[in-house]
């Protein structure tokens, strides 16, 4: 009990400090704020002017929903590489405190953050373009946010290896899988126009099945069980993902150790 | 300063408080035949950052570990907290095995280094508090604790609040002593903790680091390039030459050490020149030996 008291205020740690360092910062966050919705709204204006409701609908889907992949992904990788500038990680991965609960900490901050981001933008964005989601299934989309986020946290875990080993490479990799994730998941279009070597990528990103089945929910209204196709690969993609990322930053961090890369760059 | 007695050998016997203490239980660190080899480039030979080291420091002991740049003190330091991993040798805290019962020794142990790292944008409380809940400490107990500590090392409560940055060089300092001694760490690393700072703040740190050894009975593993400071507050001395324990004794064993066998004035300075084999001016433009980003 007192182990599981110890972890749980070290997991807390992280929410904590991440909320701080947002806090101080938050004249970035209303720019990248800003930079979202702009974003959002030239690329669902795309499907207005298109005078599609049905594309309109399927842009703003695709344009909200992967602001909050890509802010959950991105959060968990600026974790270690705030700490390698800052000089801090040294002293982090000194305490007392398993890797798990550190990734599973900065992971649920990135979660909680995401969906404050998601949220605003979904809230303008409707707004803006009068969107009816009335016969939206927004409890189904709502599960697939969170069982989305748990596969996705798995491939942020593995992605925050890259600026552990190299603070500025690192970042530079992780904003190029971003990009390929964006490309292969169908984030604007469907996937059976990407060419069969994309398609076969696509299959192993969760955000695949998490826009697919998201916009089926919110546009055509569909069920939880009409969606089990989607819901499948990505519970199967969160139990794989999870211990597969922690394996990962567990190897790199020895690798690290190893060849003293830990130290402070900034 | 106290005054060296000779003994038998002509060298002076042990006068230090906390000097050559009598084994009680384990040892509060035992490094055994630590060596660390870093591969910079592939077409070379590894480099060996620390060779073949052996230290004993007993419980409430400060030791200190002097060294020119880039002769394995801060190496030295990180393989002991664990944020290296020994290509030889073994390391144990208070008994435990650095390998085997990590966390266990994760818990005994903290550090401070020359740098003082934190997150500049937030304030020395919110730095303290992530530390606090990293060791397990309750939320409540650690501010009380740490606003204690701040008062003492002369940070007053209304500073607490505002960003690290806006910090003196010193005050930062300070703030990363005050982050370690939070966790009640019965092994403290204090790697250089008083470079870079002005005799007042140098002063202020070196009483605190006293008060922790006669008040908390901490043992202290300090690696400093200020000789004089070294004296003040060391029972015993190591002397790190190219990775290798060149000669370990008492400050005074080890003033008389070189005037006695090499007919040196009877400094530690004469004993640092003498045993690293070079002058303090080159060892100031040299970098440490562990591989860049």
């Amino acid at each position: 009990m007192i182990a599981v008291t110890r972890e749980a205020r070290a997991g807390y740690a992280f929410v904590e400090r991440n909320f701080n360092l947002t806090k101080r910062y938050w004249g970035w966050e209303v720019a990248f704020l800003v930079y979202a919705v702009a974003g959002a709204l030239s690329v669902s204006l795309i499907g207005q002017s298109v005078g599609s409701r049905r594309l309109l609908m399927s842009l703003v889907v695709g344009a909200v929903f992967w602001n909050y992949l890509s802010v959950v992904f991105q959060s968990i990788g600026d974790t270690i590489t705030w700490e390698r500038w800052e000089g801090t990680l040294e002293y982090t991965m000194m305490a007392p405190v398993r890797r798990s609960t550190q990734l599973l900490g900065s992971a649920l901050f990135a979660v909680a953050y995401g969906l404050i981001h998601t949220t605003v933008l979904l809230i303008v964005l409707a707004l803006f373009f009068s969107l009816d989601l009335g016969h939206a299934n927004l409890g189904a989309a709502a599960i697939f946010m969170i069982v989305g986020s748990a596969s996705l946290i798995g491939i942020g875990m593995l992605a925050a290896i890259l600026p552990m080993m190299s603070v500025e490479r690192g970042s530079q990799m992780v904003f190029v899988l971003q990009s390929c994730l964006l490309l292969v998941s169908g984030v604007y279009y469907s996937t059976d126009i990407l060419p069969g070597w994309m398609q076969l990528v696509s299959r192993i990103s969760p955000a695949t099945y998490v826009l697919d089945a998201i916009r089926k929910a919110l546009i055509d209204g569909a069920s939880l069980g009409d969606l089990l196709p989607d819901l499948w690969p990505l519970v199967f993609m969160a139990f794989a993902f999870i211990p597969l990322g922690l394996w990962g930053f567990g190897r790199a961090e020895r690798y690290a150790k190893r060849t003293g890369k830990l130290k402070r760059v900034g | 300063m106290s005054i060296a007695v000779l003994d038998t050998t002509g060298l002076p016997a042990t006068s230090r408080s906390n000097a050559g203490r009598v084994p009680a239980g384990p040892a509060a660190l035992l490094v055994d035949h630590a060596t660390k080899r870093f591969k910079v480039d592939r077409r070379k030979p590894p480099l060996i950052a620390v060779d073949d080291v052996s230290i004993r420091l007993e419980r409430g002991e400060i030791y200190g570990l002097l060294g020119a740049n880039g002769s394995g003190k801060s190496t030295f330091i990180r393989l002991v907290s664990g944020l290296l991993t020994l290509d030889a040798g073994r390391v144990e805290v208070f008994g435990h095995d650095l390998v085997r019962e990590e966390m266990a020794v994760k818990r005994l142990i903290n550090r401070v280094s020359v740098d003082a790292a934190f997150f500049k944008k937030l304030s020395p409380a919110e730095n303290l508090s992530f530390a606090s809940r990293l060791y397990g400490l309750d939320s409540g107990e650690a501010r009380r604790k740490a606003a204690e500590i701040m008062a003492r090392l002369g940070i007053g409560e209304k500073r607490m609040s505002r960003p690290v940055e806006q910090m003196s060089r010193g005050m930062q300092q300070k703030v990363a002593i005050a982050r370690a001694i939070l966790t009640s760490p019965t092994l403290l690393l204090l790697d250089e903790p008083t470079t870079g700072l002005d005799p007042r703040s140098k002063l202020d740190v070196q009483t605190f680091i006293e008060e922790l050894q006669s008040d908390h009975d901490a043992t202290i593993l300090l690696t400093t390039h200020d000789l004089a400071e070294a004296d003040r507050l060391c029972g015993r001395i190591g002397v790190l030459a190219g990775g290798r324990l060149a000669a370990e004794e008492t400050p005074e064993r080890l003033k008389a050490r070189v005037a006695f066998e090499h007919g040196l004035p009877p400094t530690l300075e004469s004993a640092f020149m003498q045993y690293t084999g070079r002058s303090l001016d080159d060892d100031v433009e040299e970098s440490e030996a562990e591989p860049a980003d």
